[in-house]
């Protein structure tokens, strides 16, 4: 029935939580996101944060410092370094092994191309030696619609690297190396069923190239950066925004990754989220250095949320 | 009017209700069960209904059920293959009527 039911009236998020009687605040904080750069070997037409081969931002020594020593302050559960794609960091395995003793687990988001690139060999000793947990893309189990996002040649490249993560143990039964895949839609539309999805890919995955993983999420596209000029440029932008307005849940607030996580950005400013870190939309206490912060963001203080659905 | 068919109707579709509001119910609430998880996944039953959609040749279906596959994991060239299914169906259904004009011919003929 969805299919045949179109969208409704635009409504500011800060007004449909108004609305359900919810407040978007956080819980303890249990994750820091270390966001390296935004120098990336792909340019991914639904990138938000616009990274790409021509971004020069890259984490300097004296922010990687600081953000150590809020690490070693602030007792994360989890490290989640980001990008850009976070392995053209030069420094990445120096930054797992000064970060990986300070919590219980660090996730690498990779986008398995530049990892698998040929000139990034020792990562993979670094990466096993502290069982880092990879989150990798892997949008489509279609060769032309994941190329239609990532560009040409990435699958290809994507399933080289998975079968090499696979042969390291990553994805594999007791191995304690955790391989999980993200999905997120090759266009205008919103993710297919977490569940359905992850059970299509590991089946078509495992027998087209003896593939496994352990867990794969889907992930919606946010209309920000690369991807909101893709749908401005293809007559598509009121329809989505339409879509994602219509589609509120207002179950899925309490559990939103905001509330638990704070996300630092290359330059070493803090921000609720990754998308908050695309808008440059700060903390509600004002834009705050990473070195400002005595630990964690207070539990109870609100998220940064614009006047718009994002 | 300066079409029959409007994209935008799509969206109004509920408004057929209005004068048969029980009838109405009862065809949507069938409708979303038969198209709820199975033992057919969503998204074989959204590529079933795109191929039929290419039968019926209906221009709101084939919209509705382009986004629908998309949104529930299909690709372009799933959803092509599922066009010609309907193709061939709808092909063979042609050409198998060839028999009764061979039998017909074949009854006529010396």
């Amino acid at each position: 029935m969805e299919a045949l039911q179109a969208g409704r009236q635009i409504k500011p998020f800060h007004l449909a939580l108004a609305e359900h009687g919810l407040r978007l605040d956080r819980q303890q904080t249990t994750t820091l996101q270390v966001n390296l750069g935004l120098r990336c070997n792909q340019a991914c037409r639904h990138c938000h944060l616009d990274a790409g081969p021509h971004r020069p931002e890259l984490m300097d020594a004296a922010t990687i410092d600081q953000v150590v020593t809020y690490a070693g302050r602030s007792h994360f559960k989890t490290i989640d370094i980001t990008g850009g794609a976070p392995e053209l960091h030069p420094e990445l395995a120096n930054i797992i092994s000064r970060l990986a003793p300070l919590a219980s687990q660090v996730i690498l988001r990779s986008n398995l191309s530049a990892l698998n690139d040929g000139s990034r060999e020792f990562l993979y000793d670094t990466l096993t030696r502290y069982q880092v947990v990879i989150t990798a893309s892997f949008p489509s189990l279609n060769e032309s619609q994941a190329e239609s996002q990532r560009g040409p040649g990435i699958f290809r490249q994507s399933v080289e690297a998975i079968n090499r993560l696979n042969a390291l143990g990553y994805g594999r039964v007791d191995s304690g190396l955790t391989l999980n895949l993200v999905a997120n839609p090759a266009g205008a539309f919103l993710p297919a069923s977490q569940a359905q999805t992850e059970k299509r890919f590991r089946q078509v995955l495992h027998q087209k190239w003896g593939i496994t993983f352990n867990n794969l999420f889907t992930f919606a596209n946010v209309p920000l950066g690369r991807f909101r000029h893709w749908l401005i440029g293809s007559g598509n932008y009121d329809r989505y925004m339409d879509m994602i307005a219509a589609n509120f849940n207002a179950c899925a607030v309490a559990g939103l990754m905001c509330r638990t996580l704070v996300s630092v950005s290359w330059d070493g400013y803090l921000y609720d989220c990754d998308f908050n870190l695309a808008l440059d939309l700060p903390l509600v206490r004002g834009k705050t250095h990473v070195s400002q912060m005595d630990g964690p963001p207070e539990p109870g203080s609100l998220i940064a949320v614009r006047s718009g659905f994002t | 009017m300066d079409s029959y068919y409007k994209p935008q109707d799509l969206a109004k579709f509920e408004e057929i209700g209005k004068e048969a509001p029980d009838l109405a119910k009862k065809f949507f609430e069938y409708y979303q069960a038969v198209f709820a998880e199975g033992e057919l996944t969503e998204r074989e039953k959204s590529l079933i209904a795109l191929a039929v959609a290419h039968t019926i040749q209906c221009p709101y279906c084939i919209d509705a059920y382009t986004q629908a596959c998309l949104g529930k994991g299909s690709n372009l060239a799933e959803m092509t293959e599922a066009v010609h299914v309907a193709t061939a169906i709808r092909g063979g259904a042609s050409l198998i009527h060839g028999i009764q004009m061979r039998n017909v011919a074949e009854k006529l003929s010396l």
